[in-house]
């Protein structure tokens, strides 16, 4: 089978939507003739022409509400906002519009429809190039929330999102776009949101991670089973709406559980996962939950690899809970 | 487009200009142009060998940053973008501070926080610390505008930002609230041709971005914007209105980026090679000295002294900080509130001790792509 990276697998799910279905329409900031930013929607301009794959002005409100407004009619949008941390003026049309469409008019109108956008640290970007805002997101109801880390399914997941029947946020690490390669089928095929993937069985302690954080985690439990330490590692990918039976089976299984992710710890991610174990499997526990996150400060340029959770972090937090 | 303001004859002669600038200042100006092409060079350099990450050459509109600039004062208040870098240069910053933001070095005034290009100053000079997110300081132009006029004093705001910027939802805001209070405020448009990939001609469909003023209740003008004294006079003129209580203007600077977006970017792969070679034969850099030479001010002697003295001052700029350390880890975890919260203090401790114990983080190897 074709070996792609992650940023391969994401061009040939939308070229394999855009053949199958007249219906795709991808735009946003420099995605037509140069291909993006990062290269993820190259070619598509060429294949399918300018009115299915072009480029906007800068106005990430004006290409959201855009998209919702496609949507209601009869397209399938699926637009690109540059960075994830330039999202913030179309906020109001995620939250607000997006997300409560179906609700409010009691089904009569929906917006199906697919947000793409690369999140997260790890090239130098500072402040406004590396951030990961999935928790102002998955406080979203009415909006799904994806996050692949492996090229087999970021495609998978990604004609998903075009499938499925309501908005969805697909966030891109964007650490991992060049740096994953995976085995990746030809043509089309799709992975069910709100299923989790298992990357690793282990049965002392477990880790839930996502996006860029999952090979991280998978190099902390290989570097763990070295001392004897058995990890089960979980890659969530879906995180809204969250397969929360397969969450609580895993966090049963061993009794010690971390949680990881890039962005901040305060009302992050790994809080609603901490709170579902504490609600609900709460007898199993053997260890209080250890949360391995970014710092509850702005993303920093210079120091990215310390604000960053890494295997020496992970690591760390994986032997404690193993010895608690 | 509006008619366009232009000061220099083909002949290199401006028997037009208002004089704003005396002799002295002219060949300041001059010698500021001169340093940012210095700068990016040596960025460039630097980027290549790969002992900075990122920078985002200027090359081309030196004219429209630096005429803006010399018709401010430093105290007014400067709201630039990422490729204005020049103003500060002009009101006296030092390449050295900026060299240290370049490093993210300890010496930095953001304590390498914030990515390279992402400058600030209070002083010698008034730059508000830039922000990647387009079109946000745009509001803050105009709010400081009316805080300097509630608190009577005559300084202005000068809100500068590029084609791409007029697209986003604080332009639009901005210019609004602007109109309205009759702050005094100067928007800048430098419409320098692209926003990355995107022709200027896919970023709106009005003609031109000076037309836009009227809908606002404000005057348009439009300004050669590879002409430093019309950029000069353009906006001394609205400094001047804005001083005197009759409110914002909006400036749309035609110019153009003769490079890539930024040192990610290859522009070979969309800029048609035709409409650069039109364009470099309109290098503000070359027009000013042009003038120059005619006013009497300039000759080969000095441009020597002016590129050696600008050449080695990057370059000392960029060997001092290079060699000065990176910020310690303390930095990540200060300067978020004034006083640090008891959760971050545990958190900084908790990453000291992880260092101590487990050595310090690998520091990654990644390249940014934009
Ligand atoms: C809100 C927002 N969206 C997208 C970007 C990514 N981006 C950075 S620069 C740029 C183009 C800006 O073009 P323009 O305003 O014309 O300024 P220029 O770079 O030409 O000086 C884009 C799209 C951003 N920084 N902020
Ligand atoms: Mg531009």
């Amino acid at each position: 089978m074709r070996t792609l990276t992650l940023l391969q697998a994401v061009n040939d799910a939308l070229h394999t939507k855009m053949r199958e279905d007249e219906r795709v329409t991808v735009f946003g900031e420099d995605v037509g003739p140069k291909g993006g930013v990062f290269l993820a929607t190259e070619g598509l301009t060429q294949e399918f022409g300018k009115q299915r794959c072009f480029d906007t002005p800068l106005s990430e409100d004006g290409i959201v509400g855009a998209a919702v407004g496609m949507a209601v009619n009869g397209l399938l949008p699926v637009c690109e906002i540059q960075f994830q941390d330039f999202i913030f003026p179309a906020f109001d049309q995620i939250v607000s519009e997006a997300a409560k469409l179906r609700y409010r008019s009691g089904g009569q109108y929906t917006a199906p429809m697919v947000i793409r956008t690369p999140y997260g640290g790890g090239i130098r970007g500072g402040l406004y190039h590396s951030q990961s805002g999935e928790a102002y997101f998955a406080h979203t109801p009415g909006l799904k929330v994806v996050i692949p880390s492996t090229p087999h399914d970021a495609k998978g997941l990604l004609i998903a999102a075009i499938e499925d029947p309501d908005p969805v946020l697909f966030l891109e690490p964007k650490a991992l776009y060049r740096s994953v390669k995976g085995e990746v089928p030809e043509g089309r095929y799709s992975i069910d949101l709100s299923t989790v993937r298992t990357v690793r069985e282990g049965s002392d302690v477990t880790v839930f991670c996502y996006g860029a954080m999952v090979p991280v985690c998978e190099k902390a439990a290989a570097k763990a089973a070295e001392g004897g330490i058995e990890t089960h590692v979980m890659d969530l990918r879906t995180l809204l709406p969250l397969d929360e039976e397969a969450v609580l089976d895993a966090a049963r299984r061993t009794g010690r559980v971390v949680v990881v992710h890039e962005a901040p710890r305060f009302c992050g991610y790994g809080a609603e996962i901490s709170a579902l174990i504490a609600e609900n499997a709460i007898e199993y526990m053997e260890a209080p939950v250890r949360r391995v996150t970014g710092f509850d400060t702005p993303f920093p340029n210079t120091l990215e690899h310390h604000y960053m959770p890494d295997e020496r972090r992970v690591l760390d937090a994986i032997e404690g809970v193993a010895s608690f | 487009m509006t008619e366009m303001l232009t000061m220099f004859k083909a002949d290199g002669s401006a028997p037009d200009f208002n004089g704003a600038l005396d002799d002295k200042a002219l060949v300041h100006c001059y010698r500021t142009m001169l340093m940012v092409r210095a700068f990016d060079d040596i960025c460039m350099k630097l980027q290549r060998s790969g002992r900075i990450g990122f920078s985002i050459p200027n090359k081309g509109v030196e004219a429209t940053q630096v005429g803006a600039a010399s018709a401010l004062r430093a105290t007014d208040f400067f709201f630039p973008s990422y490729r204005d870098f020049g103003m500060a240069l002009h009101h006296g910053a030092k390449p050295v501070d900026m060299m240290h933001n370049m490093f993210g070095n300890a010496s930095d005034s953001a304590r390498g926080r914030q990515m390279s290009v992402h400058f600030s100053f209070t002083d010698p000079v008034r730059f508000f610390s830039i922000s990647s997110p387009i079109g946000t300081h745009l509001p803050h132009a105009v709010g400081a505008a009316y805080a300097a006029q509630a608190l009577g004093k005559d300084d202005v705001s000068l809100a500068s930002f590029g084609d791409g910027g007029t697209s986003s939802a604080g332009f639009h805001s901005a210019l609004n609230l602007a109109g309205v209070w009759k702050a005094p405020v100067i928007f800048l448009c430098q419409n320098n041709g692209w926003a990355i990939s995107l022709p200027s001609s896919g970023q709106t469909a009005s003609d031109g971005y000076a037309i836009k003023a009227k809908a606002y209740g404000m005057p348009g003008v439009t300004v050669d914007g590879n002409d430093l004294l019309a950029v000069n006079q353009a906006v001394g003129d609205a400094a001047k209105r804005a001083r005197g209580g009759e409110g914002p203007t909006l400036i749309e600077a035609y110019t153009y980026r003769m490079g890539g977006h930024s040192t990610s970017d290859d522009p070979t792969k969309y800029v048609p090679a035709e409409e650069l070679e039109k364009w470099a034969k309109k290098d503000p850099v070359l027009r000013m000295q042009r003038f120059l030479d005619k006013s009497g001010l300039w000759d080969e002697k000095l441009e020597e002294k002016l590129l050696t003295e600008c050449a080695d001052e990057v370059a000392q700029a960029a060997k001092v900080a290079e060699a000065t350390p990176g910020p310690t880890l303390e930095t990540i975890f200060s300067d978020v509130y004034e006083t640090l919260p008891l959760h971050l203090r545990r958190q900084g401790e908790q990453a000291f001790d992880l260092a101590e114990r487990k050595g310090g983080a690998d520091a990654g190897g990644g390249a940014f792509p934009l």
